[in-house]
C-alpha cells in the first residue's frame, strides 16, 4: 500500500481548469475536481443508459449485449431512443466521460507542476474513440456509421467495415499502425527485459546501473537510446500506433470507397516500370 | 533558432509531408452510403459520386431498333442457311442482325461475319462463332432465370460495342522468369485488376469457373479428417474469385455476405442465391458454349495456353451490380428470347456439402439491390443537374 500514502505538501490546493476551489478535494486518494465530478456523472449516467439498452436486447449474455447506433436513414440527427437514441446519448455520455478524465489529468499535472504528457497521451486515445464515432460518422452524414457497443457485435461490425474495403491490411495507415503496435510491443519487452536484468543481477550481487544498461545495448547493437529515450521513444511508438489506428478508420469511406488493394495502383502506375 | 532546432523541425516537417503524401490519390468526400444489415452491423456500401456517375454514364443502353412485324414467313424460308433463328420472320430476323451488327460490330458492319457476296457462306469463323453465341443468349434468357431473372441478356450486354468483350478472361499460368523454381510464384504475388490489384492468386478463374471445385474458405472441422482438405489455399483461390466479384459488380463483400460467417446462408442477403446461380451460370457457358468454339477461333483470339475466352462476373456486370443497372434490353427483344423452355437446368442439387444450394427465395430481388438502386438515383440525379 506504500504507493497510496502521501505526504501533505503535494496535496496543494489550485492549479483548476474550472469550478475555482469548489471541487477542489480528495475522497480518499482520489482528487475530485470540476472534472471528477463530471467524470462520475457521464460514467455512471452511460452505464446507466447501456443497462437500459440492454434491457432492451433480449439477452443478457454478456457476449451479445448489443447497444446498436441508429440507421444510415437518419444521418446527423437524433433518433428515437429505441432506434440507436441510446446509442447516441451513450456516445454524448462516454466522450463527455473520457474528455472531463483528460482535464482531471491536467488539473493534477497543474497541481504538481508537471509537464501534460500524461493527458496528452490520454487524448490520442480519446481521439482514436472520437474517430470511430463523431469523426467519421460525420463525414460520412450519418451516426449509424459509428460502431455498436457490444462485445460480439463490435466485432461484427469491425469485420464487416474492413470487407467494405475488401481486404483492410492494404489500407497504408492500417499498415502503419499495426507496425506500430508491434513495434511498441518490443521496445516495451527489451526496455521491461533490460531493467528486470540490471536490477535482478543474481544471487548475492550488486545491483546494476543505468550505465550497464547503455553499455550492454552498446555491445549488442552499438547504440543505446539512453534511459530518458527508452521512454521518449516508447510514447512515441504508442501515440504513432493509436494515431495512425485513427487515420486508417477515417479514411475508409471518407477518402476512399474502393478496395484498399487497388489504392495502391499509384504504385503499379508508377512512370518507372508503368 | 539554432541549428539543431532547424534541422529537427526539418525533419519533422518532412515526415508530415512524407506521412500525407501516403494519403495521396484518396477521394474526397462527401460520400453516397446505403444500409442493407441491421443498424451498426456496417453492412453498408460506401460510394464516390464521381465513380457512380462515370459508371452510370458507361452503362446506359444503347436506342434500339423499333420491333418488328413477327407474321409472315419464316427467316428459314426467305434466307438460306438460318440455323437458329429460323423461327423468326423475315422482319424479325433483319432487326436481329442489324442489332447484332450496331452491338457487336458497329465499325465493321455485316461483313465482320458475312461473306458480302454470299450472306449464307459459314467461310467466317465470326459468323459460327456468332450462331454459337446467339444459342448461347437464348440458353441464358430461357434456362437461367435463377441468375438474369426477367431482366435477360441480348449481345449488347457483354459486347457493349465491342467485336470482343472488353471482359473476358484465360488460363493464366502467371509471370515467366527465369529463375526456374526461385521464380515460381505458386500463383500468387501479380497483381491484376481483375482481382481489384490485390496480391491474391492471380488465376482463380480455371478452378472455380472453369473446373467445378467447390468453393471453399476452410475445413468444416477444428482437426484434419483426412477426407475435408480445404486448407489455406482454397481460402486465397476463394478471396481472389470474390475480389473479383466484388470489382465486377461494383459492391463490396456486405452485398452478399455478412462477414462474421461468410458461408452460413442464413446471414447472408438475398442477393448471394442470385450469384449462386450465377457462378452455376458462368461454368455452363464457359464449358457449353465457350470450350466448343476453341478449334473455330483463330490462333490470335486464344489465350497464352491455347484457351478460348470464356466468361466471368465482369463479362456482363462490368462494374455494376445488375448489368446496365438493371435496364431490360431483352424485353424489346423476344427474337433472343428461347425458342421454347428446355429443361430448366436445377443446379442446386448437385453440389455437395454445406455450401450447397441457398433456399430459393421468393423476394430475392430484395434489400441491397434496392438501397443501392436508391443510391444510384441519387447520384444519377446530380449528375444531371
Amino acid at each position: 500500500m506504500a504507493m497510496l500514502n502521501f505526504e501533505k505538501k503535494y496535496r496543494v490546493r489550485g492549479g483548476t481548469l474550472l469550478g475555482g476551489d469548489l471541487f477542489d478535494f480528495w475522497v480518499g486518494p482520489f482528487y475530485v475536481g470540476f472534472f471528477g465530478v463530471t467524470t462520475t456523472f457521464f460514467a455512471i449516467l452511460g452505464t446507466a443508459l447501456i443497462l437500459y439498452g440492454a434491457s432492451l436486447g433480449g439477452t443478457w449474455n454478456i457476449w451479445q449485449i448489443n447497444i446498436a447506433p441508429p440507421d444510415l436513414s437518419y444521418g446527423l440527427g437524433l433518433a428515437p431512443l429505441k432506434a440507436g437514441g441510446i446509442w447516441q446519448c451513450v456516445t454524448v455520455c462516454a466522450v463527455g466521460a473520457f474528455v472531463s478524465w483528460a482535464l482531471r489529468e491536467v488539473e493534477i499535472c497543474n497541481k504538481l507542476g508537471m509537464g501534460y504528457h500524461v493527458p496528452f497521451a490520454f487524448s490520442v486515445a480519446i481521439f482514436a474513440y472520437v474517430s470511430l464515432v463523431v469523426i467519421r460518422p460525420l463525414l460520412l452524414g450519418a451516426w449509424g456509421h459509428g460502431f455498436p457497443y457490444g462485445i460480439l457485435a463490435h466485432l461484427d461490425w469491425v469485420s464487416n467495415v474492413g470487407y467494405q474495403y475488401l481486404h483492410f491490411h492494404y489500407n497504408p495507415a492500417h499498415m502503419l499502425a499495426i507496425t506500430f503496435f508491434f513495434t511498441n510491443c518490443l521496445a516495451l519487452a527489451l526496455h521491461g527485459a533490460l531493467v528486470l536484468s540490471a536490477t535482478n543481477p543474481g544471487g548475492g550481487q550488486i545491483v546494476k546501473t543505468p550505465e550497464h544498461e547503455d553499455t550492454y545495448f552498446l555491445d549488442l547493437i552499438g547504440y543505446s537510446v539512453g534511459t530518458l529515450g527508452i521512454h521518449r521513444l516508447g510514447l512515441v511508438l504508442a501515440l504513432n500506433a493509436v494515431f495512425w489506428s485513427a487515420v486508417c478508420i477515417i479514411i475508409s469511406g471518407p477518402f476512399w470507397t474502393k478496395g484498399w488493394p487497388e489504392w495502391w495502383s499509384w504504385w503499379l502506375d508508377l512512370p518507372f516500370w508503368k | 533558432m539554432d541549428k539543431t532546432y532547424y534541422s529537427r523541425f526539418t525533419r519533422q516537417a518532412l515526415l508530415l509531408i512524407a506521412s500525407i503524401a501516403l494519403l495521396a490519390g484518396c477521394e474526397l468526400p462527401p460520400n453516397k452510403t446505403a444500409q442493407w444489415g441491421f443498424r451498426g452491423t456496417g453492412m453498408v456500401d460506401v460510394e464516390h459520386p464521381a465513380t457512380m456517375q462515370a459508371n452510370f454514364a458507361a452503362n446506359q443502353v444503347p436506342e434500339g431498333i423499333p420491333a418488328a412485324d413477327p407474321s409472315g414467313p419464316r427467316a428459314s424460308q426467305v434466307y438460306k442457311n438460318v440455323q437458329v433463328l429460323g423461327d423468326l420472320s423475315a422482319g424479325q430476323f433483319t432487326r436481329v442482325m442489324l442489332s447484332i451488327s450496331n452491338w457487336v460490330a458497329p465499325q465493321q458492319g455485316c461483313a465482320y461475319c458475312h461473306n458480302l457476296a454470299n450472306f449464307a457462306d459459314d467461310s467466317l469463323y465470326t459468323k459460327v462463332v456468332a450462331r454459337k453465341m446467339l444459342q448461347m443468349t437464348r440458353h441464358i434468357n430461357s434456362d437461367w432465370k435463377t441468375h438474369v431473372q426477367g431482366t435477360g441478356v441480348t449481345c449488347y450486354t457483354c459486347h457493349r460495342g465491342n467485336p470482343v468483350p472488353a471482359y473476358v478472361w484465360f488460363k493464366d499460368e502467371g509471370p515467366r522468369t527465369a529463375m526456374g523454381y526461385l521464380g515460381n510464384r505458386m500463383g500468387v504475388g501479380s497483381p491484376k485488376p481483375s482481382m481489384g490489384n490485390s496480391s491474391l492468386p492471380f488465376d482463380p478463374f480455371t478452378n472455380y469457373l472453369d473446373n467445378k471445385e467447390n468453393i471453399r474458405m476452410a475445413a468444416t472441422t477444428a482437426l484434419p479428417t483426412g477426407e475435408d482438405r480445404q486448407s489455406i489455399k482454397q481460402t486465397e483461390w476463394t478471396y481472389a474469385l470474390m475480389m473479383h466479384f466484388s470489382k465486377s459488380l461494383g459492391v463490396n463483400c456486405t452485398f452478399c455476405h455478412n462477414t462474421r460467417a461468410f458461408a452460413d446462408w442464413k446471414q447472408s442477403t438475398p442477393e448471394r442465391s442470385v450469384a449462386w446461380y450465377g457462378i452455376r451460370m458462368v461454368r455452363d457457358l464457359n464449358n457449353d458454349y465457350m470450350k466448343p468454339l476453341t478449334e473455330v477461333f483463330p490462333a490470335h483470339r486464344l489465350g497464352p495456353t491455347g484457351d478460348v475466352a470464356k466468361t466471368y462476373c465482369a463479362t456482363c456486370h462490368q462494374g455494376v451490380y445488375k448489368p446496365l443497372y438493371g435496364v431490360s434490353m431483352a424485353r424489346d427483344y423476344p427474337e433472343l428470347q428461347g425458342p421454347s423452355p428446355s429443361v430448366v437446368v436445377a443446379p442446386a442439387a448437385k453440389d455437395s456439402s454445406e455450401e450447397s444450394s441457398p433456399k430459393k427465395n421468393k423476394k430475392s430481388r430484395s434489400n441491397a439491390s434496392a438501397k443501392l438502386e436508391a443510391e444510384i438515383g441519387s447520384a444519377a440525379k446530380t449528375a444531371a443537374n
